[in-house]
């Protein structure tokens, strides 16, 4: 996207599509995993829409990110198709990783999603060294690494702040705080100012910024993107929201104030975007129809995600690793995948 | 004797233990939210009876928390230190294995480790290749570590109680589905000392050997092969370092047949161990070689039908077990 087209009405029209894309797919999935369609559980990302959207909008399919727990909203801005995603939710043949990751490691390496993941911060470490290889191989690309506020008190986070700068390399940090981290608010952790404080400390240029507000984050992922393919080395992105949420699909949310999930489901991003674009001119139905044809898509993903027949047993046998025989059940030995 | 949760058992143990001495603390993330440790509620409500200062709520920062555990264990306290699952306890391999496994031998016996490090182990429906790892045996191979892994809430409560009187450092493993699982607990102390078995179920014509949540399935086994006229004995280890010798011996030498069934891969796995051991020691009881059930060498899988294909069953111990006694 080039600087006169930023913010403009049309991008944010289309911007605010993937961000019900995201909502959509998240109602979904806690409605499958309700029905017990859903074989683990999930952790969904409403609320924070605008983070991933805003971020990844001003990402090229040749630049990688690595995603966390959370990574549904973050894979599908990047350009992960939502069918294959909720394929590998309900355990199907055809989802992304195949059905043997499910929720918490969703990757499409095609649009360069290296992975969710379920250890929290190994994302940080790995995508240092995704920036290493890209400036190894000379490519013209850039890492972004998401991480929540939470794993910001894992020591990787620290090595790989530094690191980083060490090596001046072409990643973007985007710290997603939504003031959770589980069931324990994060602040009552956490010393010091916070995130943008701690990248500060290694001498890395930080942004923040209100991430509910789409239009805002777009704005300063673009600045902190256009810095770090100009060559001025890691960039720090700290972007405030909420987890409307529990931590997980099972979570009742006993620890949280009366009032206050409601309270913050007065800002949720994809309201204020609509409120946005109607205000510079486009017509509501553009904006509904925009919705509705999130919704319809993601309506029909959990269609085929249903329709697609589980994986053979046998599966399970393929990709462990090249050398060595799989160590098959007698009952199975004839199966297809199972002899190698 | 009261019906209970496992998770409401081993919470009602450390609850005991922190009564009954003020050196006992615990440590972990999410410990005195009003979840109570995310998992199972297994600190649920501990923080009101004893305070922040030892239900310690962490960040997210397992090497400190098991550093922390560590240097707190040296300087005269019994840290609880939890780590929630095995596969985040990785992160903190360097500070058990390296440091308190190490500390009382290196140091020439000048300190003790007095510590629990409480680590969940295996496969919970659909949680997949990070939060489903069996890795007991990792920690069998530390000197200077001792290791449980209980498969009942009686067990789970006296072991923990004997796990934060031990001196030495324990590596604590719940299985992850059992903490749901409800059993009969003692009303009394209900102690259960480290090192020794509990034979589950008596039987003459083969032993099977197991711990953890695969106990219960050998049990299984065992009451589908008694329906054909097969006499199994079944033994829950309950402590894998120092295991009962004496108890496996003994039993092999009134079967004559061994079967050592595990959850975690086979390869490598704590089974070929006490094969290994059994072979060496009991060699004139066989009547027929030892053998083992454990889990394929592949990371866990999501999809139920292939992780139907990770698991070991009741219906495939039975198989297994058949081998045995038609050999
Ligand atoms: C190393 C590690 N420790 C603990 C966990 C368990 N866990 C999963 S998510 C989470 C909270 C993360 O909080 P935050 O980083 O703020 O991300 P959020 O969930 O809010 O998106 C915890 C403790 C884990 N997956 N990995
Ligand atoms: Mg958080």
């Amino acid at each position: 996207m080039s600087e006169q087209n930023r913010n403009e009405p049309a991008r944010i029209l289309q911007l605010y599509e993937t961000m019900c894309l995201i909502r959509a797919f998240e109602e979904r999935a806690e409605e499958a995993f309700d029905a017990g369609l859903v074989n683990g559980s999930i952790h969904q990302y409403i609320g924070q829409e605008a983070v991933g959207t805003g971020v990844c909008a001003n990402l090229r399919d040749t630049d990688y990110i690595l995603s966390n727990h959370r990574g549904h909203g973050h894979s599908i801005a990047k350009g992960a198709d939502p069918e294959a995603m909720m394929k590998e939710l309900m355990g199907r043949v055809g989802g992304t990783s195949g059905a043997k990751g499910g929720s918490m490691h969703i990757a499409d390496f095609s649009v360069g999603m290296l992975g969710a993941n379920g250890v929290l911060a190994d994302g940080l470490t790995m995508g240092v060294g995704a920036a290493q290889a890209i400036a190894l191989k000379g490519e013209d690309a850039i890492v972004a690494v998401f991480v929540g506020d939470g794993t910001t008190n894992r020591g990787p986070f620290y090595e790989a702040l530094n690191w980083a700068m060490v090596y001046e390399l072409p990643i973007l940090f985007v710290c997603e705080n939504n003031t959770y981290a589980s069931s324990t608010l994060t602040r009552s952790v956490t010393a010091g100012e916070g995130p943008v404080a701690r990248a500060q400390a290694f001498g890395m240029p930080t942004f923040d910024v209100d991430g509910n507000d789409l239009v805002a984050v777009d704005a300063v992922a673009a600045e902190a993107i256009g810095a770090v393919r100009g060559g001025k080395g890691p960039q720090f992105l700290h972007a405030r929201t909420y987890r409307v949420k529990g931590h997980i699909s099972r979570d009742k949310l006993l620890y949280r104030a009366e009032g206050e999930t409601e309270e913050n489901w007065k800002r949720e991003p994809l309201g204020a975007c609509a409120a946005w674009l109607a205000e510079e001119g486009i017509a509501e139905d553009d904006i509904a129809a925009a919705r509705d044809a999130a919704y319809a898509r993601i309506d029909a993903a959990v269609e085929a995600a249903k329709a697609a027949p589980f994986p053979d047993a046998s599966l399970a046998y393929q990709d462990v690793q090249d050398l060595g025989p799989p160590e098959i059940w007698p009952e199975n030995l004839r199966m297809p995948g199972g002899a190698s | 004797m009261t019906e209970m949760m496992f998770q409401d058992a081993v919470r009602e143990g450390l609850a005991e233990e922190m009564r009954r001495d003020p050196l006992v603390w615990a440590l972990g993330e999410d410990l005195s939210t009003a979840h109570g440790g995310t998992s199972a509620n297994q600190y649920l409500g501990l923080i009101d009876e004893f305070g922040p200062k030892r239900i310690v709520n962490t960040p997210i920062s397992e090497n400190t928390i098991m550093g922390a555990a560590v240097g707190a264990a040296v300087a005269g306290t019994r840290p609880v230190a939890d780590l929630r699952m095995a596969d985040f306890g990785m992160c903190a391999v360097d500070e058990l294995v390296n440091q308190a496994a190490k500390i009382r031998y290196m140091f020439g016996g000048q300190a003790r480790v007095p510590l629990v490090v409480r680590q969940a182990i295996g496969v919970r429906k659909g949680a997949a290749a990070q939060h489903s790892q069996s890795t007991e045996a990792w920690y069998v191979h530390t000197p200077g570590l001792v290791v449980v892994a209980p498969g009942t809430p009686a067990d789970g409560r006296g072991l923990l109680k004997s796990a934060i009187r031990s001196d030495d450092p324990v590596v604590f493993m719940e299985h992850k589905d059992l903490w749901g699982a409800t059993g009969e607990v003692p009303d009394d102390e209900g102690v259960v000392p480290l090192g020794k078995a509990s034979i589950v179920r008596e039987g003459s014509d083969l032993t099977i050997v197991s711990w953890s949540r695969m106990a219960r399935l050998a049990e299984e086994a065992a009451e589908a092969l008694a329906g054909d006229g097969v006499s199994v004995e079944v033994i829950d280890l309950r402590t894998l370092w120092p295991w009962d010798k004496a108890a496996v011996y003994a039993s092999v030498g009134k079967t004559g047949r061994l079967l050592v069934a595990q959850e975690a891969v086979q390869v490598g796995g704590f089974a070929a161990e006490i094969m290994a051991d059994v072979t060496e020691a009991c060699a004139s009881a066989l009547e027929t070689h030892v053998r083992r059930i454990g889990a394929p060498r592949m990371p866990v899988p999501y999809a139920e039908p292939m992780e139907n294909e990770y698991r070991v069953t009741p219906a495939r111990i039975v198989a297994k077990a058949r081998e045995v006694l038609e050999s």
